[in-house]
């Protein structure tokens, strides 16, 4: 059987991280194919829900990545966003969540080698925990 | 603390001669022991209805959200912790009530006495000089009060009101305790213990809402348990259904609990509630330097930011 390979769920703010995505697919760099990017319009409109839906709907990791604090293009979703990562990251470990799983970083539009570089970091981190299976729902799920 | 009623009492009774206020939200005695009720006196004549003893532990800051007028309401500390939580979230103003502040000395959990007496069959029970007497079919017992409190009780460090327009008696001493001991024991554990534990304590969990509806501030018009497309939390008592809906609902308590134990008392099933929202309360209180329901003036912590919050989890 081929090497197990993990699902990473990436949203990223639609002002830096996301472009940087983009400069680093188009800059040719290497990078890991494993994770989807969901684009958001700022790491400050996310969600615990979001990163809670990822892991039950079967993402091995979350990865959320916006603007440097001082660069926010709404001026200060960023800083709102970071007291709400905080504490929903400890919650999430508190209550058993691997931490390897749960990944948020700032990097700018400009900063292609950065998000090629963090991309990798990330998903060997998932890649040493393994298949996520805690949140994953057994039942028939009813839509 | 029985000579509280008196004064509560008296000060309602003025109060509503004196027209200051609608109505009055108290206590009056429940029909069987250890279970007193909340009331809404609007005329004098009902006062005497008002009572005072340790089974007040409902938060009546839960009746407060959007009401208006005058409204006189008796609060102990974690209680008016949660008025000044509701006032900072603009649900009532301050200057609509009239707060009669309680000292407490804790109130008493009716589980530890029916596991102590093994019944749940009590027929009375009464106290006096740090003593509890529990009596019914079968047994008559007196118990230690400090061994029957409620367990956010046993580490409260609130117990005098914050704010008030008039207290009933003196304040009390406050306690000086480690409020945080047990969840530093699951912190120290591995992910895997820790997913256990708490796989484990909500497995019991019927998903009744009753944590929900007894919490002063689960006031939302629709709750994210309600919605639908997209449905963010199943409605089944599935393990992760239950346990998304634990988390979600102990991360908007963040920097807003004030642990009155309003869920864990509304349980019909015993799960510890609190271990969630106190782990919430205490970073909050590490990374941040806030108290929830403390200060006025404040704004709740995740309605602000500084430049330089910790961000060491951050890439």
């Amino acid at each position: 059987m081929a090497e197990w390979e993990p699902k990473i769920l990436a949203f990223l703010c639609n002002w830096c991280s996301y472009g940087a995505a983009d400069l680093a697919g188009v800059s040719r760099l290497k990078q890991p194919p494993n994770i989807r990017i969901i684009r958001i319009p700022c790491s400050g409109r996310m969600n615990p829900k979001f990163i809670l839906q990822a892991l039950r709907k079967g993402a091995d990791g979350v990865w959320v990545s916006g603007c440097h604090p001082g660069d926010c293009h709404y001026i200060e979703g960023n800083y709102y966003a970071r007291r709400k990562f905080a504490l929903f990251k400890n919650l999430l470990e508190y209550v058993g969540i691997e931490p390897e799983r749960l990944h948020f970083s700032w990097i700018s539009s400009a900063e292609a080698t950065k998000f090629a570089a963090v991309a990798k970091d990330v998903v060997e981190s998932v890649k040493k925990v393994g298949p996520s299976s805690r949140l994953i729902k057994r039942e028939a799920e009813v839509e | 603390m029985f000579d509280y009623t008196e004064k509560i009492r008296e000060i309602a009774r003025r109060l509503l001669q004196e027209k200051k206020v609608d109505g009055i939200i108290g206590f009056k005695k429940g029909t069987i022991p250890m279970m007193n009720q909340p009331v809404f006196i609007t005329s004098p004549d009902r006062v005497e209805l008002l009572h005072w003893d340790s089974w007040c532990g409902v938060n009546l800051a839960n009746y407060l959200p959007k009401r208006e007028g005058r409204i006189g309401i008796v609060a102990k500390g974690c209680d008016t912790r949660s008025i000044v939580v509701l006032s900072q979230e603009n649900q009532v103003q301050r200057d609509q009530l009239y707060i009669i502040g309680v000292p407490c000395r804790g109130m008493l959990d009716r589980r530890k006495v029916w596991e102590v007496v093994g019944s749940t069959d009590v027929k009375g029970i009464e106290e006096g000089n740090g003593k509890v007497r529990v009596w019914g079919n079968g047994f008559d017992l007196k118990l230690e009060r400090s061994e029957l409190l409620q367990n956010n009780c046993v580490i409260c460090v609130h117990r005098n009101p914050v704010v008030f327009d008039e207290l009933v008696a003196d304040e009390v001493e406050e306690q000086s305790v480690d409020r945080y001991g047990d969840i530093r024991n699951i912190e120290a554990m591995s992910s895997d213990e820790k997913w256990n534990l708490f796989q484990e304590i909500f497995s019991r969990c019927i998903r009744c809402y009753a944590c929900r509806n007894a919490c002063p501030f689960c006031y939302c018009p629709q709750c994210f348990v309600d919605e639908s497309r997209p449905q963010w939390v199943g409605k089944t008592i599935d393990r992760t259904d239950t346990l998304t809906f634990h988390l979600l609902r102990a991360f908007h308590m963040a920097g807003r609990c004030t642990d009155c134990g309003a869920c864990e008392r509304a349980c019909p099933v015993g799960i510890p509630v609190r271990l969630l929202t106190k782990k919430l309360e205490k970073d909050v209180k590490e990374l941040y330097g806030y108290e929830a329901g403390v200060q006025l003036d404040e704004r709740p912590p995740l309605d602000t930011y500084k430049p330089d919050d910790p961000e060491d989890f951050i890439k």
